[in-house]
């Protein structure tokens, strides 16, 4: 029965925690390349297409940095949520109505006004709606203990629903010719590109130093993180914990919102129910791989990125569901909270552990 | 007015299985945010067990077996290895939901064997059938349904009348002090992990194999976190799951009905209303604060004997 002894750790040097991480993804992809094997196809082959259609051609580069950007963003705000041990998995959501905010901006200020200015205006509804998406679960939270994992959840159902009902009915395109589609946004509401790729990755790179420089060196990103960790401490060095936890979730919904808008007035050029297309739940994966750390959360995006767009090509190349993909993200995750009980925890087999005693006996 | 009740009653199956799978699983301490990627591992693996066997049993196991496997990623990772319990779910899920997408995209459309649909074909109870009003509603329904009934009662029999049910509440309770009246934690937290996610998976197999038997890879869509808000909603009891299930079911077609009678409402905001309701049954029951409806003591939380 005892066979195994499993006891904490209390330190444990950094060059042993790289070692059982590095571990725990090559295991994981090991380990997904069986589950490939077993539906009848070549591991080896999956995973090179998956490389080649990421980064195979400049225009791929492109592709994949057009999906690392809304992905990290959405983490960065995800990360200021879990910081707080407050489970937002309302990112779907936030950046629905994120987008919705930038097209009430788009669509119906006139066309006069200069694309800088309707662009900042666009970028602050987006900002507003996310965030007030978040705050209503947040208020909740703060003032009534309500759950916050089911709450955020069900934010984006109604989101989406939302969306679709504006585009089947009230916002629906009269020049469409009957397809249910939002009028296209007018060029004064379209993202800059810079360098072949729209501006978003500047605002991604902006928001790694702000999320960075928040939890790291402000106030309130420190109070954020006493939250998270015990709420008694927090209570107990008399802080506002319900102010705390509003304001903080206000950033992140801000945040995800941001991406409706980036989504929106970059990619789609108007604004489409699927806008979200499932990066805030891919983003809870990212945010948390990257052990809640905004600069290794870049890295984590682009990996996945490339792991998003190498599955985009392998279904056109090879005839392989996309799907793949979140499969082995899905894996990867796995393997990583696995790997987290060996940094924590010490484990031996009972015998030798009983022989080093009598040693030391 | 039966016709739409017994509408209700088979919109409220997939939920009722999902609904006291989880309820299980939360007694033992253990709060599975998986519930929609086992519904869907359960929904497409019962599928392709109809499609290449055509054998409705082996179409169920297949959808049982599928959901089983799901909870056990889940309960290694958080008993075994006392990962985060929230963020092992939510993966579960995001994972559940890659896979039915992958395994299920050569069969997008296709319908399930004749065979399948004819044994889940609605067949009257005899004698019960024939009550006026409740024979209806209850007992012209599939046997999927029927098994349904059986699930929660025997659920609620066994959690409040057997010694086993007992100590499965211990253990959901006060971790600590079960461990030390000698329940065997981890057994506790497997089996009961396990047989939650047994039932998440026949829950999605009503879902693909009867519900709608055509393959579409958002056939769950939302309803196991939906399962989740009602775990709340039923204060942890299976009786009361079996209610708050059928009044989801009924909320989620409710919006077809009322166009059928003719009012002239957006089928989208209508589609809202389930998520508008859990949202404010998780805020009521959040207030309430009797006895019963509050949450196991130890949910959410990993145990490990040295830290006690």
């Amino acid at each position: 029965m005892n066979l195994i002894r499993i006891s904490k750790r209390d330190d444990l040097p950094k060059k042993k925690e790289i070692v059982i991480r590095i571990l725990a993804i090559l295991l994981s992809i090991l380990f997904s390349g069986v589950i490939i094997m077993m539906f009848g196809l070549n591991p080896a082959e999956i995973f090179r297409s998956i490389i080649e259609g990421a980064v195979g051609t400049p225009t791929r580069i492109r592709q994949t940095i057009l999906t690392a950007v809304p992905l990290t963003i959405t983490s960065l705000g995800i990360i200021v949520a879990f910081k707080m041990k407050f489970w937002n998995i309302g990112a779907e959501g936030q950046i629905t109505m994120g987008a919705l905010g930038a097209t009430v901006i788009a669509l119906f200020l006139p066309e006069s006004v200069p694309a800088p200015l309707k662009l900042l205006l666009m970028l602050l509804a987006s900002m507003l709606f996310g965030g007030v998406w978040a705050f209503i679960p947040a208020i909740f939270k703060a003032k009534m203990g309500t759950n916050e994992t089911i709450f955020t959840l069900m934010l984006n159902y109604i989101a989406i629903k939302f969306v679709t009902y504006l585009q089947y009915g009230p916002w629906k395109d009269p020049n469409s010719g009957g397809f249910p589609r939002i009028a296209y946004y007018p060029d004064n509401a379209l993202l800059p590109s810079l360098f072949g790729v729209h501006i978003g990755w500047i605002i991604a790179i902006i928001c790694v130093a702000f999320v960075y420089l928040f939890i790291n060196y402000t106030k309130k990103g420190y109070e954020i993180t006493v939250v998270g960790e015990s709420l008694e401490t927090a209570r107990y060095a008399g802080m506002n914990i319900s102010q705390i936890i509003v304001t903080a979730m206000f950033i992140s919904g801000g945040m995800c919102g941001v991406v409706g808008m980036i989504q929106a007035a970059g990619i789609e050029k108007t604004l489409v129910a699927p806008i979200a297309n499932n990066y805030g739940f891919t983003a809870i994966i990212t945010a948390w791989l990257s052990r809640l750390n905004a600069v290794a959360c870049l890295f984590v995006c682009i990996a996945f990125a490339m792991l998003t767009q190498g599955g985009a090509y392998i279904q056109i190349a090879l005839g392989v569901p996309s799907a793949v993909a979140s499969v082995v993200q899905g894996t990867v995750l796995f393997f990583v909270l696995g790997s987290e009980f060996f940094l924590q925890y010490r484990v031996s087999l009972a015998r030798r552990a009983a022989q080093a005693k009598k040693e030391v006996a | 007015m039966e016709s739409f009740l017994a509408a209700c009653i088979v919109a409220g199956t997939p939920l009722l299985f999902a609904t006291v799978g989880e309820i299980i699983t939360e007694r033992a301490g253990c709060m599975n945010l998986g519930v929609e990627g086992m519904m869907l591992m359960g929904a497409v693996m019962g599928f392709v067990g109809a499609l290449s066997t055509a054998n409705p049993w082996i179409a169920v196991l297949c959808a049982v077996l599928a959901g089983t496997a799901g909870a056990l990623i889940y309960a290694v990772l958080t008993v075994s290895l006392r990962a985060n319990q929230v963020v092992t779910g939510l993966t579960l899920t995001i994972f559940g939901t890659g896979f039915a997408s992958f395994v299920g995209q050569p069969m997008l459309g296709n319908m399930a064997p004749q065979e399948v649909i004819a044994f889940f074909a609605k067949t009257p109870i005899p004698g019960l059938s024939s009550i006026p009003v409740i024979g209806p509603i209850f007992f012209k329904q599939d046997v999927f349904v029927y098994f349904g009934y059986l699930v929660f009662i025997l659920a609620a029999v066994y959690i409040y009348k057997t010694r086993m049910g007992l100590n499965l509440r211990a253990v959901g309770e006060n971790t600590a002090a079960a461990d030390a009246s000698g329940i065997n934690i981890n057994l506790y937290k497997y089996v009961h992990i396990l047989v939650g996610g047994a039932l998440c998976g026949l829950g999605g197999a009503y879902l693909s194999l009867v519900r709608v038997p055509i393959w579409q890879s958002d056939v769950v869509s939302g309803r196991g976190w939906i399962a989740v808000a009602l775990v709340i909603f039923a204060s942890w009891n299976p009786v009361k799951a079996f209610f708050g299930a059928v009044l989801f079911g009924g909320l989620s077609i409710l919006g077809l009905r009322l166009q059928a009678m003719g009012f002239n409402v957006s089928q989208y905001l209508v589609d809202m209303i389930p998520y508008v309701a859990t949202i404010l049954i998780v805020i009521i029951s959040t207030r309430k604060k009797s006895k019963e409806s509050q949450p196991p003591g130890d949910l959410g939380n990993s145990y490990f004997r040295e830290d006690r």
